[in-house]
């Protein structure tokens, strides 16, 4: 099962004549993806790799091919536009990996598809997207080091994902649905999004919550899942040396007026009674303890 | 990026916003003329950090000379790590009441929030800290910007006198249309001073823009002060590296900002001082590790580096091809430990042995090796 991307997924990638598109979406139908459809304005009509057809509007591909997700792959001064395209379009799942999105152009695509209510969902900007083992990979994690299981991963940050996930395959244990929510100050689905997800997910037996500084997020999670979220949950809090004041490379990772410490949120995640691991191997080795 | 007062006040002028008259100067003898021209002024440090006026870069003129002497004193002193090499000569004025009103984007609500409150001309994080609800939010619907209605209550809670509603009003809707046209992250009035005769004008002012949207915005790119920034973090965006400086001695480079952000803690946890926060992207190939590198040794303080990288889709053999190239064409005089795992680690790490790179496997072990070396050096 997993969450929000499987066997169902009908994909559509946004960008899919360009260099990061193009390579993922190779990547991507390796894996076995269902992509259906690629966007590239005024490519319409042409083939990618001979096989997947290229529209030039996301409106079209649902049409023709009945896309139910997107990944947009576009350049930051388009990204903005083309999450509301896709949500305009009736994409019920849009996944922005795009880094360097202008806030503001976030904050107006967030408040465009709350209009939509549940029809619509966005995952990040500045993300590394979704991973279903055995069914879908809608993103840019690297396939090679997942194996299906009972993990639930959701994170604000890729590389550090794909570290813990290559750890849980190397414990002898796999990923039911991995996430990572993105980078960026404003982002589409947060944790508690996904834990509530993950909370009704069969497969998923238990959880690794990777958060970072920056934000309050994480205390917010935390919060949920003291009152609500049940399956045992392992959390770890990256940026722990980070200065304040200081941008460590994702724009929303940042300690700014005395707000987004990581000692308030480790102090949040003890007060939900998790464990909050000082590396990722402790981490995995508490999940795997667990049975 | 952070504008000037006089820059942000620039900015304010066309959007309508009343600013109190002043010219920008760089010399005394300009600031005295500038002083002749508009009568007794305030002369302004220029500086992109807060607590000017206590710190006596802030100071009121009655006379051109008078002005003179003041810029002469101000110009070229450091005031929080910042050289003032320009002065914002304005008029001074006669307050009656200074408030706060601020727009930033609010994370958790994702929109436009709108901070106000009758508290202003000190820090407003310390009014938080003492008098928490005299600071009041509304958050802004980006659809629609916000309505007089909304901003007439925001004026009431936060207890401004209801004479300056209008005023307020006013102020606050083009101050959201100048946060908005420029994609600022902060826009700040500090304080909002009611004068003795009633107007009411932006005395100080504070403006970030989102780096993310520099690119519709040429020309407020070219207010852009590299001058200011650290010379190393400026060369380093001019090379399009993703670099932050840090106190240390050790160098950290990995592939990701959540890779390098989880070393820096590693080094930190097991005793070592990071020296930076480099973060080398996807891909890792040998152009792209030298400019990286390059950059990490142009600061001093370092004394060894630590290359963190988890092969992903980028294969580890690739990697370590680019790492042993980079060093080798640079001549590194410090050690360098290369942390590896993920796709092809192992063979990454077998091209490293018998060279001048320590490999490891164990990314702790890899952060007290790196510590151990910069201690014996």
């Amino acid at each position: 099962m997993g969450i929000l991307v499987g066997k169902d997924t009908r994909l559509v990638v946004q960008g899919i004549t360009g260099r990061e598109g193009s390579s993922h979406a190779n990547q991507m139908l390796e894996y076995g993806t269902p992509l259906v459809a690629g966007v590239t304005p005024g490519r319409g009509g042409q083939r990618f790799q001979d096989r997947v057809p290229i529209y030039d509007s996301v409106a079209q591909a649902v049409e023709q091919e009945g896309a139910n997700t997107s990944i947009i792959f576009v350049p930051p001064p388009f990204a903005g536009d083309a999450i509301i395209e896709a949500a305009a379009a009736g994409i019920r799942l849009v996944i922005c990996i795009t880094e360097g999105v202008p806030v503001i152009d976030t904050v107006r695509a967030v408040r465009y598809i709350e209009e939509l209510g549940d029809k619509c969902r966005l995952i990040g900007p500045n993300c590394p997207g979704i991973m279903t083992p055995g069914e879908a990979r809608v993103g840019i994690m690297p396939s090679s080091i997942f194996r299906k299981g009972n993990v639930g991963v959701v994170s604000r940050s890729g590389t550090l994902t794909y570290e813990v996930v290559d750890l849980i395959t190397k414990a002898g244990m796999g990923v039911s649905t991995c996430i990572g929510v993105g980078g960026d100050p404003v982002i589409g689905t947060t944790f508690v999004d996904v834990l509530e997800m993950l909370a009704e997910d069969e497969q998923t037996e238990k959880v690794l919550l990777i958060g970072e500084i920056g934000g309050n997020d994480e205390e917010t999670a935390a919060a949920y899942i003291k009152e609500k979220f049940k399956k045992p949950i392992f959390g770890f809090i990256s940026g722990r040396s980070a200065p304040p004041g200081k941008r460590m490379g994702h724009a929303g990772a940042i300690i700014s007026g005395g707000k987004g410490t990581p000692e308030a949120k480790v102090a949040a995640f003890h007060d939900a009674g998790m464990t909050v691991s000082d590396t990722l191997a402790e981490m995995v080795e508490r999940a795997k303890a667990l049975g | 990026m952070k504008l000037y007062e006089f820059q942000a006040k620039e900015l304010f002028a066309q959007g309508g916003i009343p600013i109190p008259r002043g010219t920008m100067v760089t010399d005394p003898e300009a600031a005295a003329a500038a002083a002749a021209e508009i009568g007794r002024s305030v002369v302004k440090a220029q500086a992109h950090a807060g607590g000017r006026g206590k710190a006596g870069f802030i100071k009121v003129a009655d006379a051109p000379a008078q002005a003179q002497t003041l810029a002469a004193a101000m110009l070229g002193e450091t005031f929080k790590g910042f050289v003032i090499s320009r002065l914002l000569i304005e008029e001074a004025v006669d307050i009656d009441q200074e408030y706060y009103l601020a727009i930033t984007v609010d994370r958790e609500s994702k929109s436009p929030i709108m901070i106000c409150s009758a508290k202003g001309g000190i820090d407003i994080e310390d009014v938080a800290e003492t008098d928490p609800d005299a600071i009041v939010s509304l958050v802004i619907d980006v659809a629609y910007g916000p309505w007089d209605f909304q901003l007439r209550d925001l004026a009431e809670r936060a207890k401004l006198d209801p004479k300056s509603y209008r005023q307020f009003v006013d102020i606050a809707k083009k101050l959201y249309d100048v946060f908005i046209r420029n994609d600022a992250a902060l826009a700040e009035i500090n304080p909002l001073m009611v004068l003795k005769d009633g107007r009411m004008i932006a005395a100080d002012a504070k403006f970030d823009i989102d780096d993310n949207a520099l690119f519709r915005h040429e020309a407020l790119l070219g207010l852009k002060e590299e001058a200011e920034e650290d010379p190393i973090e400026a060369e380093a965006h001019r090379q399009g590296v993703t670099y932050v400086k840090l106190p240390g001695d050790i160098g950290i480079m990995g592939n990701g900002a959540g890779i390098v952000m989880g070393t820096l803690d590693m080094v930190t946890r097991e005793g070592g001082a990071p020296a930076n926060f480099c973060d080398i992207g996807g891909g890792a190939s040998e152009e792209v590790v030298r400019r990286c590198l390059s950059v990490v040794l142009m600061n001093p303080n370092v004394k060894g580096v630590l290359i963190n990288v988890f092969g992903g889709i980028t294969r580890g053999d690739a990697v370590a091809g680019g790492v042993l190239a980079a060093v080798s064409s640079l001549n590194v005089k410090v050690p360098i430990v290369v942390r590896m795992a993920g796709t092809r680690a192992e063979e990454g790490l077998k091209l490293l042995e018998g060279s001048a790179l320590v490999p490891e496997g164990n990314p702790v072990e890899a952060a007290r090796k790196i510590i151990a070396l910069v201690k014996g050096a």
